[in-house]
């Protein structure tokens, strides 16, 4: 098995795809030749042609909404939002058109497409190249919504996205694109989609978390670990539709739920969990939920490090939800 | 489609008529010229060394940008895309002000909030830009209806680059501009590229000038390595703007002559040969030898008046080098006009984790283009 990045692992997948079925196709803006920003899809169109791996005019509307006419007539596109900030143009085809357009066709049409975008901050990219939008699509009927934190995850999960019936917006931890390696199989393979990952057993303090803040629980957990604190750190890498079963499983087996994210507090997915458990585990619970996230501002630029969560800001959660 | 305007060969001779400014206002657009040239290297020396995050070049763009901003009057706005620092600073943004905000310092107006390259200046009526392409067009379209609506004098200029005319706000703001034949003026700076996306792949139009005809306004194509032509291509849009008569589209057919950024490696995806194609119509170099054809740049005054902005910029360096950086507590300010109470707690509980566990630590991620 290879040693890859993050980015690497996502490059492979649409590789692997791409070789096994011509109907899937990847575009955005400089992805062909540059090969993305990221250069996440560096050498495509160099192995699959200019018809399968191609540039587009700077329009994130326009990439979107021709993939779902794409995806409704036969191919399988897989396109890029450069920056999961400039995703709002497309807004609408998102939430308007790939989402619904299964459900008010009554099943005749549908939209099997993935968009794939980083998101998240740590790059000194100020507040339009930073931003975590996930609750914005997690609130969406229609789209599912995932979010990779393992070289291993990155490639299965896009594999299953692309193999997926229905449209997926895949959120790409970009601060984690070159910072985490991994063994990744060769060939074809996948992750289930709604499946959460045990990233660390423990009995005392329950962790949600996805994307880039996985190895920040991490840290924060070995760090709980040597004061006695065992931490259950859970990725729960699709969003949406959520593993509620496997979310109740973990927060009960503790009774102490901490839950981290880099978006902001109000109404973002921490709120879900939160309501999940309240709703169906109130009674297992010997702690409040105590959610570990963004401020409810816009993403700093200079300040970005005060503004995210960290191990410090995740440890002192931690133990003070399993002292509580 | 009329062919393109040019008022200098690129030898510097004159084909074309020369706009009435006097020889000290020729001297001055090539001193404001030369500045973008010697602030973009030292600001990619700095980049280079660590000290600021990231530059979005405008080497190449002198022509257009000086050009453009010479033909606006004190009053008139200019709505910015991701290249018009220079442009402001011919119209009155104080180069320690553009410094401060490569630097996002607390000198910065914009409190170190934006990325680099990110200008504005109120006293000039340039507002802040976001980096969201496009978004920038029906703000200007909109701000002019409010100085129609007043009577006011003021035209505004919307800037936006070749890759800005296929967003969304493009078609908006010129359909909303040619219905309500607003005062403003649209200035595409076509520098060849969108990041890796040439000019070619971003329209099948002939010139993105013609996309005017479709919103009832004319478009007019610009040697953008001219300043002349550019500085009276502006003049004239300005003028119809304020006499009442609706808004234009200038094309300015320029280069961008460097990476799309500080971080960008433009050798893969575009040739050696159209550089140097480009780099023989160097605006600058153009623009000198017309200066020295008219005797109005001694031999060696380039390298003279270079050392001196060296000089001036260096000292604005130095000042900005040590300014402090942003307080924590602008963490939470200017989200809303007062600071909501959900804020000051949260505010509050992140001091107290700080308290107790020390300080956040910078990461060393870096900016990828
Ligand atoms: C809506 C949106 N999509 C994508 C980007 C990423 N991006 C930044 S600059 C740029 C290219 C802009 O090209 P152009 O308008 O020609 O301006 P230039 O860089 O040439 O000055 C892109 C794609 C963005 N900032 N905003
Ligand atoms: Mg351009």
């Amino acid at each position: 098995m290879a040693t890859l990045t993050l980015l690497q692992a996502v490059n492979d997948a649409l590789r692997t795809k791409m070789r096994q079925d011509d109907s899937v196709l990847v575009f955005g803006e400089d992805v062909g030749p540059k090969g993305g920003v990221f250069l996440a899809t560096e050498g495509l169109t160099a192995e699959f042609g200019a018809k399968r791996c191609f540039d587009t005019p700077l329009s994130e509307d326009g990439i979107i909404g021709t993939a779902i006419g794409m995806a409704a007539n036969g191919l399988r596109p897989v396109c890029e939002i450069q920056f999961q900030d400039f995703i709002f143009p497309a807004f609408d085809q998102i939430v308007s058109e790939a989402a619904k357009l299964r459900y008010r066709s009554g099943g005749q049409y549908t939209a099997p497409m993935v968009i794939r975008t980083p998101y998240g901050g740590g790059i000194r990219g100020g507040l339009y190249h930073s931003q975590s939008g996930e609750a914005y699509f997690a609130h969406t009927a229609g789209l599912k919504v995932v979010i990779p934190s393992t070289p291993y995850d990155a490639k299965g999960l896009l594999i299953a996205a692309i193999e997926d019936p229905d449209p997926v917006l895949f959120m790409e931890p970009k601060a984690l694109y070159r910072s985490v390696k991994g063994e990744v199989p060769e060939g074809h393979y996948t992750v289930d989609l709604s499946t959460t990952r045990t990233v660390r057993e423990g009995k005392d303090v329950t962790v949600f978390c996805y994307g880039a803040m996985v190895p920040v629980c991490e840290k924060a957990a070995a760090a709980a670990a040597e004061q006695g604190v065992e931490t259950h750190v859970v990725d729960l890498r699709t969003l949406l539709p959520l593993d509620e079963e496997a979310v109740l499983d973990a927060a009960r087996r503790t009774g102490r739920v901490v839950v981290v994210h880099e978006a902001p507090r109000f109404c973002g997915f921490g709120a879900e969990i939160s309501a999940l458990i309240a709703e169906h585990a109130i009674e297992y619970m010997e702690a409040p939920v105590r959610r570990v996230t963004g401020f409810d501002t816009p993403f700093p630029n200079t300040l970005e490090h005060h503004y995210m969560p960290d191990e410090r800001r995740v440890l002192d959660a931690i133990e003070a939800t399993a002292s509580f | 489609m009329t062919a393109m305007l040019q008022i200098l060969e690129k030898d510097g001779a004159v084909v074309g008529e020369l706009p009435g400014l006097d020889d000290g206002q020729l001297k001055e657009l090539f001193v404001h010229m030369l500045r973008i040239r010697v602030l973009d290297g030292r600001m990619l020396k700095l980049q280079r060394a660590g000290r600021i995050g990231f530059v979005g070049t405008s080497t190449g763009l002198e022509g257009s940008l000086v050009g453009a901003a010479s033909g606006l009057e004190a009053q008139d706005w200019m709505w910015s895309g991701l290249r018009e620092g220079g442009a402001a600073l011919v119209r009155g943004l104080p180069l320690a002000e553009y410094v401060a905000q490569m630097y996002c310092n607390s000198n910065d107006t914009a409190k170190g909030r934006q990325m680099c390259n990110h200008f504005q200046h109120k006293g000039s009526n340039y507002p802040s830009w976001s980096s969201v392409i496009g978004t920038q067009i029906t703000h200007g379209v909109g701000a002019a209806y409010a100085s129609q609506l007043r009577g006011e004098d003021v035209v505004h200029s919307i800037h936006l680059g070749d890759g800005a005319t296929s967003s969304n706000g493009f078609h908006s703001g010129m359909n909303f501009a040619g219905v309500w034949k607003v005062p403003a003026v649209f200035v595409c700076v076509d520098n060849g590229w969108a990041i890796s996306v040439c000019s070619r792949e971003q329209t099948a139009a002939e010139s993105y000038a013609d996309k005017a005809v479709a919103y009832g306004m004319p478009g007019l194509e610009v040697d953008g390595n001219d300043v002349l032509a550019v500085h009276a291509a502006m003049a004239s849009a300005v003028r119809r703007a304020r006499a009442g008569e609706g808004p234009s589209l200038l094309v300015l057919k320029t280069y961008r002559m460097l990476g799309h950024s500080s971080s960008d490696d433009p050798s893969k995806y575009r040739e050696d040969s159209e550089v140097a194609w480009w780099q023989e119509r160097c605006p600058l170099e153009r623009y000198e030898a017309f200066l020295t054809q008219r005797g109005l740049l001694a031999a060696g005054e380039r390298e003279a008046l270079e050392r001196s902005l060296e000089a001036e910029i260096d000292a604005v360096i130095h000042e900005q080098e040590s300014a402090a950086p942003m307080p924590l507590r602008s963490l939470v300010e200017d989200v809303y006009e007062e600071v909501p109470r959900h804020l000051r707690l949260q505010f509050n509980a992140f001091l107290e984790v700080a308290e107790r566990r020390g300080e956040a630590t910078r990461g060393d991620g870096a900016f990828p283009l």
